[in-house]
């Protein structure tokens, strides 16, 4: 059998892998379709776990230090801020992936 | 009478086999048994579709190379090149979810992922993982996450108990929002089936509505679990390169 020609053909193949390697490791592709839906519904949840959080810790710091009910009301504010942050970001995120898909 | 036919009574937990071991409860429950019936779908549908390997594929294998890149693609897409390592992980917890959330469709079955506990545990570990795994990668730098480089450090008073509290939000906001659009489909779904009941020959009405609301709820069950799993990409990605 003639292997002569092995040689040129792997080094192409070795080229076209590494081409195909390069190609992954910097492109990001198009990406799933944003389901505007799913986002919407995360907006919600994302406020709501905050505040939730939020006062839970505070009603618990509260019980602990004996404090009631002050801490509860700071940290009920800082879940609000805090449910404003991830619906911030979850909107800024959902922005970029229409603007990636528009262009 | 009433509460046999509660809305709410498709999410009740019963014990098929009875399991008491040091006055912990383990029973075989119908909630276990769902899971069984998905993991066990899942096996058959991956080894039916991966059986012949053809390099133009069959409906079945379409549908697994289907469910593979579309997972692929979100963990590229979210975390980069050093997500490979987590696609295995991702693919099983998308897998499961999706089962779960579809299998929990079919009448008279049982949607495990309407209990705000099972999607809590999922959120709960996933939580646990990505910090451990944040600590691993980076040490006490993982402590940028919550204080982020070039702020002014006045602001950190107010500004690091705003992070954390956003931090600790995220398992409860993914598994709240995970189960409670199960549990509250489930419920219309069941609410409107008695409305055609009660009114008769007018309730061709509410039973239209009903067959475009399964359409809707198969929809939420197939996104809810990608966004499950999109959202764990996130995380890991927030865990690795440390920055939102």
């Amino acid at each position: 059998m003639d292997r002569d020609d092995l040689p040129p053909a792997t080094e192409e193949l070795d080229a076209r892998i590494k081409r195909a390697r390069d190609a992954r490791r910097g492109a990001k592709s198009k990406g799933p379709p944003p389901a505007g839906l799913a986002w919407a519904m995360r907006l919600t949840t994302e406020m709501f776990a905050a505040l939730v959080v939020g006062g839970g810790l505070g009603w618990l710091l509260d019980r602990w230090l004996g404090t009631r009910p002050w801490l509860m009301l700071v940290f009920l504010l800082i879940g609000c801020a805090a449910g404003m942050l991830n619906a911030y970001r979850v909107a800024r995120r959902f922005e970029s992936d229409v603007d990636n898909r528009g262009t | 009478m009433a509460a046999e036919h509660s809305p709410l009574e498709q999410f009740a937990i019963k014990r098929i086999v009875e399991l008491d071991v040091g006055g912990v409860d383990i029973s075989f429950t119908n909630s276990s048994a769902m899971m069984v019936i998905a993991v066990a779908s899942i096996t058959l549908f991956l080894m039916l579709g991966t059986r012949r390997h053809a390099l133009i594929p069959g409906r079945w294998q379409s549908v697994v190379e289907l469910a593979y890149e579309l997972v692929a693609r979100t963990v590229r897409d979210n975390i980069g090149i050093e997500g490979r390592p987590y696609f295995a992980f991702i693919f099983s917890l998308f897998m499961f979810l999706l089962f779960c959330n579809v299998l929990g469709l079919i009448p008279y079955s049982f949607t495990v992922t309407s209990h705000i506990i099972v999607t809590f545990v999922f959120a709960g570990a996933i939580f646990v993982g990505v910090t451990v795994l944040g600590f691993v990668r980076h040490g006490l730098k993982f402590f940028s996450l919550f204080f982020p480089p070039g702020v002014p450090i006045y602001l950190a008073p107010l500004l690091v108990p705003i992070e954390f509290i956003s931090y600790l939000s995220r398992p409860i906001s993914l598994s709240v929002r995970l189960a409670a659009n199960m549990m509250a489909g489930h419920t219309m779904l069941k609410v409107f089936a008695g409305f055609v009941v009660a009114l008769g020959l007018m309730g061709v009405a509410p039973l239209i509505f009903i067959v475009l609301l399964y359409a809707l709820e198969t929809l939420i069950a197939f996104l809810q679990a990608y966004v499950f799993a999109v959202l764990t990409c996130l995380y890991i990605n927030d865990a690795i390169h440390l920055h939102h």
